[in-house]
């Protein structure tokens, strides 16, 4: 496993704490599909969060956020659908919206964690 | 704060439109956009102000960042914007105090160092901001002079970005930067041009006097060399100083062309275009930002048209609007632009293309269609709107080296114009007029000013012969009433209407 898999990794445990202690319940990690892999899945309330986890050691070669272009978004919508049309029974009726998480720092248990509620 | 606004003032013509520059800040993916009708520069603002702030020691917040231009639906250009959306940003961001901006107009652009630059224009946009009730501009250091102009406002004036943020409560180092200069101003001292320097043409010194002060267009013709350039040059200074007002007028003109003024000059302009200038040359032109021309260059002072049968029919025609409104408007797809045009027009031609028709001694080679269609280049409508048609004649040569005879001199003649001014102004005191030339017809016809039978007697005769128009004999009347204020007499006699219908009467009939 590369450096840059294991930083990758280390930061989405620590989004999916995050999300955890902020009343999210995690229900899918990692899900892969043809068009690429969706960090996290979590549910909380009547909302399905798609989560992008972004995890630089700093912010030298710009903020983790800034790599979430136009692009990208319409990448995870996609994803979003993907995991929707393959897991209907979890759906059940939730609004579905997109958000990211930022965490910056070379040790990302304790690096600060920074979250983006609907990123549209 | 996740809003914060701030002033800017976007320029159509000389008028100023203040625009209210608001920033949002929203939790969304980074991203910065520029709405309301930016064109390319003020869009590559993004930049300028990302690099900017980043090198300044103020990041920007790295959220989504929404800069609207409010009226969104005025078309917006120029650098001038940079550094109002700078701090707009700054404040959204929470960076500096949004409360401190909130009564401020900024004007500059910024460079990727955070040093802000000049911007043209200037002194119009404060003004615009001062007569809009605002107290407080930040301009680039480099304008200072020109912003001090502008009386009842207070003028900052800002090197680098990092000022401008400590202003508004922000805690950063102020580096030394080397300010960035005003694009250089030719700081031409005025050459003095005196009339002892003109030599036996005392009618034609006489006529420019009375043009100076009835405020009378003035059209000089004559063969070369009997001095009417030299004549001409000279009337700018007889006519009287510009008030403050005017002169900021003038100003703000000169800044909107790219010169930065350092000082308020209150000589009257001069404006001598070139003959083969163009229409956009004279009456001002551009597609996004409209550019002065040189009539609205010569707004409260002198156009002076030398060898005007040469200039294109198209572009001399142009003058007839702003001849008669005092304004010109430059229309375009996106803007009408309005320049102030109040100027003197003074014209200046050969009698025939080869010069010497009509000169004693001298022989014409023209042949007379020639001849003629020399003198129809000035269409008749514009002529029309000359007072003044006067003949100069070649100097003879006992006048040419006598010496010692009593000449007018320029101080002389300029307190002569201002004596006959005041008296104008006295009379015309209660009506929107202040000089002889803009008074309608109607007023001196009838009512109170008008002329005795007999002392108009020359004047009913000329028209009853047919040498005259009606608006001819409006304009001799004008004339008449500018000798009686040179004269210093209660109003016209036989002699001032005699000697009107002599300047009016040049020698084409």
């Amino acid at each position: 496993m590369a450096a840059k898999d294991i930083l990758g990794r280390a930061g989405e445990e620590r989004a999916a704490r995050y999300l955890t202690a902020h009343g999210y319940t995690v229900i899918d990690r990692n899900w892969r599909c043809a068009q690429g892999e969706i960090d996290i899945v979590a549910t909380r309330g009547d909302l399905l969060s798609i989560v992008e986890v972004k995890t630089r050691r700093s912010s030298a070669f710009g903020h983790p956020f800034e790599a979430i272009d136009q692009r990208k978004r319409r990448r995870l919508w996609q994803l979003a659908h993907a995991w929707c049309d393959a897991h209907r029974d979890q759906v059940g009726g939730r609004t579905v919206r997109l958000e990211a998480i930022g965490i910056i720092g070379s040790n990302p248990a304790s690096a600060e964690v920074e979250h983006l509620e609907d990123i549209a | 704060m996740s809003t914060a606004r701030t002033w800017a003032v976007a320029l159509t013509g000389v008028d100023g439109h203040l625009v209210e520059v608001e920033a949002d800040l929203s939790n969304q993916t980074p991203e910065f956009r520029i709405i309301g009708l930016p064109d390319k520069s003020l869009g590559e603002a993004v930049q300028r102000v990302h690099n900017a702030c980043k090198n300044t020691g103020l990041d920007l917040p790295r959220r989504r960042l929404t800069v609207n231009l409010s009226p969104a639906s005025l078309p917006k250009q120029g650098s001038g914007f940079d550094l109002s959306i700078a701090v707009s940003t700054l404040a959204a961001g929470g960076s500096i105090s949004p409360r401190s901006i909130a009564r401020t107009v900024h004007i500059g652009e910024l460079g990727l160092d955070g040093r802000v630059r000049p911007v043209p224009g200037v002194l119009p946009a404060v003004f615009a901001a001062a007569r809009a009730g605002f107290e407080r501009v930040v301009v680039p250091k480099a304008n200072e002079e020109e912003a001090r102009l502008v009386p009842g406002v207070e003028v900052m004036a800002a090197g680098s970005l990092a000022q401008v943020a400590v202003w508004h409560g922000a805690d950063v180092e102020v580096p030394e930067v080397e300010s960035v200069g005003a694009t250089a101003v030719e700081q031409v001292d005025e050459q003095i041009l005196d009339l002892v320097d003109v030599i036996g043409q005392d009618e034609a010194v006489e006529a420019l006097i009375a043009a100076a002060s009835g405020g009378h267009h003035l059209l000089l013709s004559g063969p070369p060399g009997a001095g009417k350039t030299m004549l001409a040059r000279r009337l700018p200074g007889i006519l009287p100083r510009l008030s403050e007002d005017e002169a900021l007028e003038v100003a703000s003109i000169r800044s909107l062309s790219g010169g930065a003024p350092v000082r308020l000059d209150t000589g009257p302009p001069l404006e001598a275009p070139h003959h083969s200038a163009s229409v956009a040359a004279l009456v001002g032109g551009g597609s996004r930002t409209a550019r002065p021309g040189a009539i609205a260059r010569a707004h409260r002072g002198v156009l002076f048209l030398d060898e005007a049968a040469e200039f294109s029919r198209v572009a001399l025609d142009a003058l007839r609007q702003p001849l008669e409104s005092g304004a010109i408007e430059v229309n375009r797809a996106g803007f009408t632009a309005r320049f102030p045009a109040r100027f003197q027009l003074v014209l200046a031609m050969n009698p025939c293309p080869c010069g010497n028709h009509g000169v004693r001694g001298a022989e014409c080679m023209c042949p007379p269609m020639a001849i003629r269609r020399y003198a129809t280049r000035l269409s008749g409508p514009l002529r029309d709107r000359v007072d003044i048609d006067l003949q100069v004649a070649r100097v003879a040569a006992r006048a040419a080296t006598a010496g010692g005879a009593a000449r007018t001199s320029t101080a002389d003649a300029a307190t002569r114009v201002l004596a006959a001014r005041g008296r104008a102004a006295e009379r015309w005191r209660g009506t929107p007029w202040r000089r002889n030339a803009e008074i309608p017809g109607t007023w001196m016809r009838q009512g109170a000013l008008r002329l005795s039978a007999a002392d108009r007697a020359p004047l009913d005769r000329a028209l009853e012969r047919g040498l005259l128009t009606l608006r001819g004999y409006d304009r001799v009347l004008r004339l008449a009433w500018t000798m009686a204020d040179l004269a210093e007499r209660e109003r016209p006699g036989l002699d001032e209407v005699g000697r009107a219908l002599h300047l009016r009467r040049g020698w084409t009939p």
